[in-house]
């Protein structure tokens, strides 16, 4: 491995991978850890736990901020794994010269994401470094969450699964992306930054068949695409025309040269469900966006692989993203 | 106007029933053919999307896609990276480039690591913010690294005449733009070569009319059609194409003709020719020297040249690819990207040996990220 960090180590991609599984895994290795999970399942599949730590330039986006963004982040986690957010901490490192009243904006939309996931924040810390130290505010939650369904794992998808997106993909790191500078683009996209709980609970209480749940945030769908067909050793086909993607997301990747199953999202989820319960799943992401949509099958065509179909006819690979997302040139 | 959106723009040329029609309508004008044919797609953009969206899958046999030398990051020689990276840190500097350019590899790193070193690199989508750059920062020098053919000339150009105009002292610049008759010209005098016609990319001749080509139809008799980039332009060039084989005609044709005509943006020519003149020589990557293949600022203007300016510092040692990469048969039409023995192996776009490699629009980029293998 290279010997300085380069952001796209941070990518959610291929490089982001090799720094976690040569430097973390190798040091943390155990059982629980090497599932890889979106949370840890502990106490014998009675808790989901989970951390993250956030870092968003700018602070306050279309449709959230960092606040919201950090209690939907660990929260949407353990949600995945088929629990009930309820208790988190919080640790924030503020750089000097802050304002007050932009903390006390975020801290207002930490609490209202908390109450629409029933969690609570039971232990907390604070530090003020100074001014270049970081920058402005990093955010770290850890949550625990109370398993509801058992053996939710991306480890476990087979042919007799489909695979559903909850909504149209994209729009977090197509509104960041096009708020950066050196871009600048105005657009009316809202972030799709949403706590993730509410719709679980309601699959859930409907009984359905889930075999794995994902939220796309780094790296997109396509990050949690190929990590199932990795993890399950599986092929994924997916038909490009059942992606929803909003108008606004992809003429922004068309004016970029990004392709949307590569940004970001921070209330966007995958799902791997039993066949039979395709249509009672589908009804019920549907209640919460009419764009939900089942996209793809599970097949043993290329195991570990993830294909993309396009309406004419021609197949192509979905590639992990490697690097940092940059605009082309031409 | 309220009503047009983005999407209108492109949606009806990635119409799944219109690319089928036009299938069909190329397998029976290719049963017409006397003998297989292959064309080139001078440039990446071509190949990116060719790649994207599998349009080789949809042709017969007897056609074949080559891959030009058209992607400007590709091409760019290692020396002149070093020359970025130099640049980049030196105390006072802000480098500014376009996208991708910041991944490529020279001898010396990527400007990505040159920024993880303390450097201040930048990205910008137009050229332009340069100027808003340079203003916030006042005791620094602002060098836009240059990059791109005929398509990204005229965006340098404007910010050019901007600095001039305005006087802005802290806007430098360091040109690498290249332009595509004279690669092509090298690729069609190598006798080896196997190219029957080229499609032509449709944004170089927004700027550069589709003049440029003549001489590939008139005097190597290579049929030309300028085209687009979205799936349904490239099948209707390629139509286009097959039926100059079958009637005997070898014509440089636009297909792109929602912007296209014979004499470009003359506006833009005409500026460009103010402050640009042709370099003796160039070295692409993965080629080698083409006579007149670049430009570089004129005389007059050299007080923004920092090639000039930065002469003393900069290397000037040639660095040439690893052995094992034959990006230089790729790029002239010669091989294939999985006919390397290190293509997805050692090379990959994370770590690229060799120029095919280092953008998205290279051709072993396109074939790693689409697999192209996939039938």
């Amino acid at each position: 491995m290279e010997n300085k960090i380069k952001l796209a180590h941070g990518n959610g991609g291929e490089e982001n991978n090799e720094l976690i599984s040569k430097v973390f895994y190798k040091a943390f290795k155990n059982e629980i850890l090497e599932k890889s999970e979106d949370a840890a399942v502990i106490e014998d599949g009675k808790l989901a736990f989970s951390t993250d730590s956030f870092t968003v330039t700018p602070l306050f986006f279309n449709g959230g901020d960092i606040g919201k963004l950090a209690v939907c982040g660990t929260c949407n986690d353990i949600s995945m794994m088929g629990a009930k957010p309820k208790y988190l901490t919080c640790s924030v490192i503020i750089e000097e010269g802050f304002s007050i009243d932009d903390l006390n904006t975020i801290v207002q939309s930490m609490k209202k994401e908390l109450d629409n996931n029933g969690a609570i924040v039971v232990s907390g810390d604070t530090k003020v470094v100074p001014k270049g130290s970081v920058d402005k505010i990093f955010i770290n939650t850890t949550g625990i969450g109370e398993i509801l369904k058992k053996d939710i794992s991306s480890n476990n998808i087979t042919q007799d699964d489909v695979i559903l997106v909850n909504r149209d993909i994209g729009t977090h790191g197509a509104v960041i992306f096009a708020s950066r500078e050196g871009i600048a683009l105005e657009t009316n996209l809202k972030s799709d930054c949403s706590s993730l709980y509410p719709i679980v609970k309601e699959l859930i209480d409907n009984n359905i068949a889930i075999t794995a749940l994902r939220d796309a945030t780094r790296g997109g769908l396509n990050a949690v695409l190929n990590e199932w067909a990795n993890q399950s050793n599986i092929c994924i086909e997916v038909q490009e025309d059942n992606i929803p993607i909003c108008d606004e997301v992809s003429g922004l990747c068309e004016i970029l040269g990004f392709d949307a199953i590569n940004l970001a999202n921070e209330g966007t989820f995958v799902l791997a469900v039993k066949k039979d319960d395709e249509k009672k799943a589908l009804e019920i992401l549907k209640s919460f966006n009419k764009n939900a949509s089942s996209i793809g099958i599970v097949s043993q065509k290329y195991p570990k692989k993830v294909i993309l179909n396009t309406q004419w006819g021609t197949s192509r690979f979905l590639d992990i993203p490697t690097g940092e997302l940059l605009p082309r040139i031409c | 106007m309220d009503s047009l959106n983005l999407k209108d723009l492109y949606d009806g040329f990635r119409d799944p029933q219109v690319i089928t029609s036009y299938k069909k309508l190329i397998d029976k004008e290719a049963k017409k053919l006397s003998k297989p044919i292959s064309i080139m797609e001078v440039c990446g953009g071509h190949t990116h999307s060719i790649m994207k969206y599998g349009l080789n899958q949809l042709l017969p046999k007897n056609i074949n896609f080559i891959h030009g030398p058209g992607c400007p990051v590709c091409v760019m020689p290692k020396e002149r990276i070093d020359h970025a990276y130099t640049l980049a840190l030196e105390n006072d500097v802000i480098l500014v480039t376009l996208g991708d350019m910041i991944k490529v590899p020279g001898s010396l790193g990527t400007l990505q690591d040159a920024r993880a070193k303390g450097a201040d690199v930048r990205f910008v989508y137009s050229p332009m913010d340069c100027i808003k750059i340079s203003k916030e920062n006042l005791d620094k020098k602002v060098i836009f690294f240059a990059i791109g053919f005929e398509t990204t000339t005229p965006m340098t150009t404007a910010l050019l005449h901007q600095v001039v105009k305005q006087d802005i002292k802290n806007i430098l610049f360091y040109i690498n733009h290249i332009t595509v008759p004279e690669a092509m010209r090298v690729l069609l005098d190598d006798d080896t070569n196997n190219i029957d016609a080229f499609i032509g990319p449709s944004h170089v001749s927004v700027v550069s009319g589709s003049k440029i080509y003549d001489e590939f139809s008139l005097k190597y008799k290579k049929p030309l059609v300028v085209s687009g980039f979205e799936p349904v332009d490239v099948m209707e060039s390629i139509l286009m194409i097959l039926k100059q084989f079958n009637q005997n005609r070898c014509e440089v044709e636009i297909q792109y003709s929602r912007s296209v005509n014979k004499n470009g943006n003359l506006v833009a020519q005409k500026l460009n020719d103010t402050y640009f003149i042709k370099r003796e020589h160039f070295r692409w990557r993965g080629i080698g020297d083409i006579p007149k293949s670049a430009l570089k600022l004129k005389d007059k203007y050299k007080e923004y040249d920092a090639e000039v300016i930065y002469k003393d510092i900069l290397p000037t040692k040639i660095i040439d690819d690893n052995k094992l990469c034959i990006c230089g048969d790729i790029l002239k039409g010669k091989s294939n990207p999985i006919e390397c023995k290190v293509f997805g192996t050692v090379c990959k776009p994370s770590s690229p040996l060799g120029s095919c490699m280092v953008s998205s629009e290279g051709a072993c980029a396109a074939y790693y990220k689409y697999g192209s293998f996939l039938k």
